[in-house]
């Protein structure tokens, strides 16, 4: 997906020249065609998160669109309050790109799992939050971010994730896209691991429970509308998301849910609250987590 | 420096500290010291530096103002009221409720550049300033006026060094070193001496200057860059709270206000009537 984002980049770039990339010594073997494309619009801060978010926003205030890419919690975590107090409370038109949200990382440890972005991001006033769930909402959210005014937070897949959906899709930020449709129960996903609950819609397919799936891929603004039909017309909605289970996706969806009075049977699939003391790869951290199709289904399974 | 020159800039650095002794007392609101070792150095900017237009403050060709060391704002409130950036009016209501002005400085006010308040936010955002004026070939200039404490801050590093390494030298610091922080004297929290050696190694053009004569603060910016192809910083050594003989140069006036009978007394010393 990471390579999908920056070819996608890439090519805008070539029609945009308000697009600067500026970095923080990251993103070897992807970044390359961009520096060598547009030197005057790539800048590597060196490692340092703070300044490249503030010269990002300087940038921005002076008419550029300036993306800020980093993997993990690196241009996030690290800088959060020139994010808050510059980009935000300016509301400037700085992206900020993590590749490799979740456990994406897994087996290099802790402070490469970004589970807590989500809500951290999302608790920001005028950010969006995005985390497309394979390759063509990868690219079809390149454009969207780009074409939006102001802060916006992109959580790129890291590896050639397999796709979620069939044909071409109908990208808009703010609005859910339905893997598959279902009667009985929804499953609303945000980001890579959304592949895994379709793969869980198919085992309870099988077992004759009609489960619809959802791509979240913008958790803010959230799609109220998507998130209410899914409760009223198949009365059980069960989230996943490679975050902890505080704050993000579900929390989200909770929210929507409460306010609109919907008391369905509601269950939350994340990483528990809790960093990772345990050594593995993304796609063993994530059976170990619960994220297994066989585990989400009997997650399903026990709502209903 | 002609007489004429002298005493406009003595009048306006007087009406700067007059106008913050009344906002921050009306407020009972803190940093009288941060404001009045400024004050000198805006009134000299804003009078024959800054190439700005309170009639057009977004005008593109302007000079921009970052002030980093946003917790004295009123001083930059104060000099752009005057300068005709906003109504004076505006300046009774600072640190009120539903007031014009607050206590950092916002970007929601006519002339100011950006809003800041947490330290070592000022200089990236005038470095990516920078960077954007020199890229398009435009001609204006980027300055950011700083705390001492300012200084501590690691992304204040972060961004010296990305200038100097960028020799941007359409950006100017001033540090109003005065040499006092929230806690404590400067010496006592974190020395930053020797300061110029360590920024001249940072491969940025510096200058030492007493930041309350107005004639070196003139000249001084008057010649910038100081040195073609690097940044320049102006080292401006200054006394905290200047201009109150009692608060001069103490830690309590960081965060201090005065009472109605030292307001009295405090217009006295610089020579303003109390009504």
């Amino acid at each position: 997906m990471r390579s999908a984002f920056n070819e996608e980049l890439l090519r805008i770039a070539h029609n945009d020249d308000r697009i600067h990339m500026v970095l923080a010594d990251i993103g070897y073997g992807e970044i390359e065609p961009f520096a060598e494309a547009f030197p005057d619009r790539f800048y590597n801060c060196g490692v340092a998160e703070q300044n490249m978010t503030g010269v990002a926003c300087g940038l921005a205030m002076e008419g550029k669109v300036a993306i800020t890419y980093s993997i993990a919690n690196f241009p996030t975590l690290r800088c959060l309050e020139q994010i808050r107090n510059d980009v935000c409370y300016h509301n400037q038109n700085v992206k900020i790109v993590i590749i490799g949200g979740g456990l994406a990382y897994g087996a290099l440890g802790v402070s490469h799992h970004s589970t807590e972005d989500i809500a951290i991001m999302r608790a920001l006033p005028d950010m969006v939050v995005c985390c497309p769930a394979d390759i063509k909402e990868a690219r079809a959210a390149t454009h969207a971010m780009i074409a939006h005014e102001g802060p916006f937070y992109y959580r790129c897949g890291y590896k050639q994730e397999p796709d979620l959906h069939e044909g071409a899709i109908d990208f808009e930020l703010g609005k859910a896209i339905q893997a598959c449709d279902g009667a009985d129960v929804t499953l609303i996903g945000t980001g890579t691991v959304t592949f895994r609950a379709l793969q869980a819609a198919k085992l309870l397919a099988a077992e004759g429970i009609s489960t619809r799936v959802v791509s979240m891929h913008t958790v803010k603004p959230i799609d109220s509308r998507a998130i209410i039909a899914a409760a009223e017309q198949t009365g059980g909605i069960v989230t996943v998301e490679e975050h902890t289970v505080c704050g993000g996706l579900g929390g989200a969806v909770a929210e929507v849910l409460a306010e609109a009075g919907l008391g369905i049977p509601f269950r939350m699939i994340g990483i528990p609250d809790t960093y990772v003391h345990i050594v593995g790869t993304h796609e063993w951290l994530l059976d170990y987590y619960g994220f297994s199709p066989a585990a989400i289904a009997s997650t399903v399974r026990e709502l209903i | 420096m002609d007489a004429e020159k002298l005493k406009q800039y003595r009048d306006l650095a007087t009406r700067i500290r007059a106008h913050c002794l009344r906002m921050t007392h009306r407020g009972m609101s803190g940093h009288l010291g941060s404001m009045f070792s400024m004050a000198d150095m805006l009134a000299v900017l804003y009078t024959s530096i800054l190439n700005v237009d309170p009639d057009n403050p977004d005008w593109p060709e302007r000079d921009r103002f970052i002030l980093s060391k946003g917790h004295g704002g009123a001083a930059v409130y104060a000099v752009l009221a005057e300068k005709g950036f906003f109504p004076l009016q505006w300046l009774d209501t600072y640190y009120l409720d539903d007031g014009k002005l607050s206590g950092h400085i916002s970007h929601h006010v006519p002339g100011v550049e950006f809003s800041t308040g947490s330290l070592g936010h000022g200089l990236p955002v005038a470095v990516g300033m920078a960077l954007a004026a020199r890229n398009d070939g435009k001609k204006h200039r980027i300055f950011c006026l700083m705390s001492d404490g300012d200084c501590n801050e690691g992304s204040t590093w972060e961004a010296l060094m990305f200038a100097a390494h960028h020799k941007l030298d359409n950006i100017t610091v001033i540090v109003d070193y005065n040499r006092v922080q929230a806690l404590g004297k400067m010496a006592d929290v974190i020395e930053m001496e020797p300061f110029a050696p360590k920024l001249h190694l940072f491969g940025w053009a510096v200058r030492n200057i007493d930041g309350h004569d107005y004639e070196q603060i003139e000249t001084t910016l008057s010649e910038l860059p100081f040195d073609s192809g690097k940044p320049s910083w102006v080292l401006a050594s200054t006394v905290k709270c200047k201009g109150v003989s009692w608060l001069e140069n103490t830690v309590g006036s960081h965060y201090g206000c005065v009472n109605d009978e030292e307001l009295a007394r405090a217009l006295a010393e610089l020579g303003v009537c109390s009504e």
